[in-house]
């Protein structure tokens, strides 16, 4: 049943968060604040060499210290077959998570872990980690993506050969894999055109950041049953890579979902928990894991830095006959950088005959790189887009023209396959173009850039539950993790279909005993397919308060009808009744044939696209090179806004976290190839000072595959950012940047040569 | 070595503990005295997560060590609201939706606490500026900004919606 069309009372207000209270008086409870009875802390040792073989581990010292309960290494795990897996956003295989988890052989990067101790304190665990003698065989390493690709690197993987390629290479390689996807043929579409651009962009490596390191707390019994609590995006994904790393039964865990302290994608995936179950095993008490900031940055996964080549051909009217990117994307030390979505986003937002995209994944040591927000899309299209500015500019052309002279449409075949459909893409430039931001006039140095992106938006496997309490009150039981008000979407769903207000359903995370599997919180799923479980659950709940009713009345079922959270009568031949509320039907369900709840297990398909298009206003500095963001306008179509404040807030969080990508955030490598910046006060996300409002304007084309219309919301925010401020710099001072990030040195550098 | 003997004032309560010279008070507050509301998100004074009033002052929590509470008054997140009865700035952060994961969320609230003390009436800039200290990685701080003004007009007594 869609209900986007009718009346909606709860949908689309803004009621307060089920969790909110809890978060602003600081009882929410995260990773790092649980104990458990008789518990160890454990911390990890990690590899200060960029890439070295290990030779030996020598533990008797740190084994001898008093209070030290377990050390474990590698050889302590079993050795996983190579296997692909779709848990986290993306597909993994499982080897290369093992080996990520805890290194063998080589460690691959520095921060790489080589060997964990558990012990009865912090202190104690400092002390031992000194203690543990490895020694290493250093070997040559590599940074960056081009020079991995040289064919005198050091290679990381002796079993890598590049797939994609024919015929199969002979020799081992960094680069693991080429996507490809065409459209018509792109040298006739060049040929055809008046007007060609090109160029060459690179980025740097981000980080999410998320402000709540890494922490879990594990207890496994002597029975093998296995207790986790953890900050994650996904309890199920927790549990199935712990299962798979430590050759358990899935079945023998329960994971249970600590509030999560920002994710951005980086929670996709574990680290600490194998560890810390693995030396609960062994030493028979809990052990709680927590990390630095400092291994946050060196040992947990940036997304890509890139480089990608952009040529575009169009004819004198605007209308682009040819799109080429060729990209590069940094996998660090393991293959599964996000380039195909990279490649397969980047010109999505364009209805174009001839297309080809290209994407390279390429290992060196760094860090393996962890899904982020919109995983790969952001790095293709700052450059795609900012390769439109130039085009437009070239043809004279109004940027927001340009694009919406070749924008995509329903129906429009895309060149990575599917065709697309109920998009609201148009609608978001006509949305920029009538905005008072866009007509509002510059002064010296300042200008003003667009940029628009795509990011496609999953659905996915989701399970949610639906109970009636004993007085008629609500419990929804949601399976994925609330990252950002999920709990508040899901609930007031809950509520609109059971015609109720919304802080009558308590909407909860349950763990992995208390509701059925669900895919991670990533893709922008959870509101869409989640959102969807929860809605049909509530239908079945309906169905059966309607049931209930019936058999009070003793009337047949058809005869009654469900308004405003009570049952009635369907007309004046159903009978005469009083209506009966929720807790009236609830009181008596003992009689009627027990408990009133149902749950929903799904494969959501048929999720919307998203399209956003942001407007930026930037004043460059010509004495410093400092760039200041003026003025920043988000417009997305986000299908139906459930909860429109938090959907504004995925959008305004979005833009920031570009506008950081953008202007500052990178890492930063030593020439022994170890990260130099490890910290808040070195890789400079925005802070309150440096930004201005973020406008976001929100367009509703509702998405008639979901029964309030919903769109994912939370990743096409951080497409556009990058290029909107490139472009506004360019408007401001007639350079274009081609590298992130745009940060003074380098743009000053630009102002005094002319260019970058 | 043995531990000291800290006597402080925590959120109005007199309160003894015993720390190791090295301890932090933000471990102090965690990991001693069960007062986890203040977070660790970077232990160097970067994030302001770990933000409580020292007498008077915002201060990082993890840049100071235990033993500096001797005879000085704390104020941590646990102490913002009275018994049920929310602080303006809580219930404005609510009702704003100025918060997500709501990790940064403590440090936020008793910086803002702290301004709104010395400063009912302030800017958009003056805002940014005091919580320049506090990141926060998911909002943007659009809706952190909006709901301290708010708070603010709440403080002075003005109704606002």
């Amino acid at each position: 049943m869609n209900y986007f069309s009718s009346d909606l009372k709860v949908v689309g207000t803004r009621p307060i968060r089920p969790d909110g209270v809890d978060k602003v008086t600081g009882r929410a409870a995260f990773g790092a604040d649980f104990v458990m009875p008789g518990m160890l802390w454990g911390k990890v040792k990690r590899s200060p060499h960029a890439h070295a073989r290990i030779v030996k581990i020598d533990a008797s010292k740190a084994l001898a210290l008093p209070g030290v309960k377990s050390v474990i290494t590698g050889a302590d795990f079993p050795d996983i077959p190579t296997e692909e897996a779709f848990i986290g956003e993306g597909p993994v295989n499982f080897r290369d998570q093992a080996y990520n988890v805890i290194a063998r052989g080589k460690a691959l990067y520095e921060g790489h872990a080589v060997a964990a101790v558990a012990a009865t304190s912090e202190a104690i665990c400092d002390v031992a980690l000194e203690l543990i003698d490895v020694t290493y065989e250093v070997l040559p390493f590599v940074i960056d993506v081009e020079d991995a690709m040289k064919p005198d690197a050091p290679i990381l993987h002796e079993d890598l050969f590049t797939a994609g390629i024919d015929p199969k290479p002979t020799k081992p390689s960094n680069i693991s894999k080429r996507v490809a996807f065409t459209k018509g043929n792109v040298e006739a579409g060049f040929a055809e055109a008046e007007v060609i651009v090109e160029g060459k962009w690179t980025t740097q490596p981000v980080h999410q950041a998320y402000i709540e390191p890494h922490a879990c707390v594990c207890a496994v019994g002597a029975d093998g049953q296995v207790n986790i609590i953890s900050s994650s995006q996904g309890q199920f994904m927790v549990r199935a890579y712990t299962a798979k790393l430590l050759a358990m039964n899935i079945s023998n865990i329960r994971a249970t979902p600590a509030e999560i302290g920002g994710g951005f994608g980086g929670k996709t995936i574990v680290y600490l928990e194998p560890l810390a179950v693995l030396m609960s095993k062994k030493s028979g008490r809990p052990v709680k894991m927590v990390m630095t900031r400092e291994e946050v940055f060196r040992a947990s996964g940036p997304t890509s830095g890139g480089v990608i080549e952009v040529k575009l051909g169009a004819k004198k009217d605007g209308t682009i006959t040819a799109a080429r990117a060729e990209m590069w994307y940094q996998a660090g030390a393991f293959p599964g950088s996000p380039v195909q979505p990279g490649v397969m986003c980047c010109f999505a937002m364009y209805d174009v005959a001839n297309v080809e995209a290209i994407g390279y994944d390429v290992v060196s040591n760094r860090a393996k790189v962890a899904a982020y927000r919109a995983p790969g899309a952001p790095i293709s299209t700052f450059a795609t887009e900012s390769a439109m500015d130039d085009l437009a500019r070239k043809l004279e052309m109004d940027p927001l023209a340009l694009r919406e002279k070749n924008a995509a449409k329903n129906g429009t075949k895309t060149h990575y396959g599917p065709t697309l459909v109920n998009i609201g893409y148009m609608e978001t430039l006509q949305a920029a173009r009538s905005t008072e931001h866009y007509r509002t006039k510059l002064g010296k140095y300042q200008g003003r850039g667009v940029a628009s992106g795509f990011w496609f938006n999953i659905g996915g496997e989701s399970s949610a539950a639906v109970h009636v309490a004993e007085d008629g009150t609500v419990v929804a039981v949601s399976g994925n993790p609330d990252i950002g008000g999920s709990r508040a979407s899901i609930g007031m769903m809950v509520a609109e279909v059971l015609g109720v207000k919304a802080d009558i359903v308590r909407t909860v995370v349950g763990d992995t005993v208390a509701v059925g599997f669900s895919h991670v919180t990533g893709g922008s799923r959870v509101t869409f397919a989640t959102g969807m479980a929860a809605t049909q659950a509530a239908e079945k709940v309906v169905e059966q308060l309607k049931s209930r009713a019936a058999q009070i009345w003793d009337i047949p079922v058809e005869a009654v009808e469900w308004k405003d959270g009570q049952a009635l009568p369907a007309g004046s031949n159903a009978g005469a009744f009083d209506p009966l509320s929720i807790a009236a039907i609830a009181l008596k369900s003992g009689r009627t044939g027990g408990p009133i709840s149902a749950e929903v297990s799904l494969n959501a398909q048929g999720a919307g696209p998203g399209f956003a298009t942001h407007l930026c206003d930037v004043e460059v500095d010509p004495e410093t090179g400092q760039v200041t963001i003026l003025r920043y306008t988000a417009v997305q179509d986000v299908g139906k806004a459930i909860h429109p404040s938090y959907v504004e807030g995925q959008v305004q969080g979005g833009a920031a976290q570009g506008i950081g990508w953008a202007l500052n955030e990178e890492y930063i490598y030593d020439k022994n190839g170890r990260m130099d910046n490890p910290g808040f006060l070195d890789y400079r996300c925005p802070v309150a000072s440096d930004l201005p409002m973020v406008d976001a304007i929100l367009v509703e084309v509702p998405n008639p595959r979901h029964p309030f219309g919903a769109k994912g919301v939370g990743e096409v925010p951080i497409v556009p950012p990058m290029a909107a401020v490139a472009n506004a710099i360019r408007d401001a001072i007639g350079i274009r940047m081609h590298h992130l990030p745009m940060s003074p040195p380098k743009v000053l550098a630009a102002l005094e040569q002319g260019g970058d | 070595m043995s531990k000291h003997h800290v006597s402080t004032t925590i959120n109005g309560e007199p309160v003894e503990f015993l720390c190791e010279t090295q301890q932090t008070m933000l471990d102090v507050l965690r990991n001693e005295l069960n007062l986890t509301g203040s977070k660790e998100g970077c232990a160097s004074g970067d994030c302001g997560a770990c933000s409580v009033i020292l007498d008077g002052r915002v201060v990082c929590s993890c840049l100071m060590l235990g033993v500096e509470a001797e005879g000085h008054t704390v104020t941590t997140i646990e102490g913002i609201a009275q018994g049920d009865h929310l602080h303006p700035v809580q219930q404005r952060f609510l009702e704003y939706a100025a918060l997500q994961c709501g990790f940064c969320t403590p440090g936020f609230i008793v910086a803002t606490k702290a301004l709104l003390d010395e400063n009912t009436n302030p800017t958009e800039s003056e805002i940014r500026y005091w919580l320049a200290g506090n990141l926060c990685r998911c909002t943007g701080y659009d809706k952190i900004v909006r709901a301290v003004q708010a708070a603010a007009a709440d403080v002075r007594g003005e109704k606002v919606a």
